[in-house]
């Protein structure tokens, strides 16, 4: 994966910090270039992962980069926890399963949306996902 | 209260006007569906014109409002999901299931006429 140049680096541990998070991710979006559609996928992405973050880790922190593929630029999200982990990681990743009442769709739903997608999860050390969007 | 609840004949108008945060949109649910009872309401509209993001835990909870809202016995009409936001929703595989959904407040209002109707 090519480099990533975090532009935003937002503490997320309450609900006013998931919309803050969105609407940085959305405001760096635009300056990429990405069409508004785009923009609001990505938004919505930021959304769900800043919400696991303060659901099940209490807190974290989300950085938006920019990042260079081969022949386009692209955003990358990564949404980071020191919290429980996930042990059941393939479970998770199945749409319509949720430990938390909600429609399990928040991470397949996030994999689906953007180009790249991956997980890293220790229980008992912490989550991270990493997410990328190309504009093409 | 984030989002301002206007009672219009049997009616209540919720306009949100900027982006909720998960706390803002359940006491949006739990103001209407108190309100939807003192006012003797038969119909709810919210409008979410000016939302620009729709994610999981804000379609369930507009899916909550109108289950609530209907046990209630009044109905529920979602108005103004812009472009942008619907095709999210359907790339990320969320729906409002049975929610009735409609263009805008004049649609909306329309659509509550016809339902108090049968």
């Amino acid at each position: 994966m090519s480099k990533i140049k975090v532009e935003a680096c937002v503490s997320v541990a309450s609900d006013t910090d998931i919309v803050n998070a969105r609407r940085q991710g959305r405001a760096l979006a635009d300056h990429i270039g990405f069409s508004s559609s785009e923009a609001t996928l990505i938004a919505t992405a930021i959304s769900e992962l800043a919400r696991n973050i303060v659901h099940y880790a209490r807190d974290g922190e989300i950085l938006v980069g920019m990042v260079n593929g081969d022949s386009c630029p692209g955003i990358s999200i990564t949404a980071r926890d020191s919290g429980p982990g996930i042990p059941e990681l393939k479970r998770v990743m199945l749409e319509g399963f949720s430990t938390s009442g909600g429609m399990g769709l928040g991470l397949p739903g996030v994999r689906r949306i953007m180009d790249e997608f991956n997980i890293e999860s220790q229980v008992g050390k912490g989550t991270t996902v990493t997410a990328i969007k190309w504009k093409r | 209260m984030a989002v301002p609840i206007l009672k219009q004949s049997h009616y209540l108008i919720a306009t949100i006007q900027a982006a909720l945060t998960d706390a803002d949109l359940v006491e949006l649910r739990d103001a209407l569906v108190a309100r939807v009872g003192k006012f003797r309401s038969r119909g709810v509209i919210v409008d979410v014109t000016a939302l620009d993001v729709l994610d999981s835990f804000a379609s369930r909870t507009l899916r909550d409002i109108a289950c609530m809202i209907r046990l209630r016995g009044a109905e529920t009409v979602i108005v103004g999901i812009q472009p942008e936001v619907a095709f999210t929703m359907v790339q990320m595989g969320i729906t409002l299931e049975d929610v009735p959904t409609v263009l805008d407040l004049e649609e909306g209002l329309a659509h509550l006429e016809r339902k108090s109707r049968h």
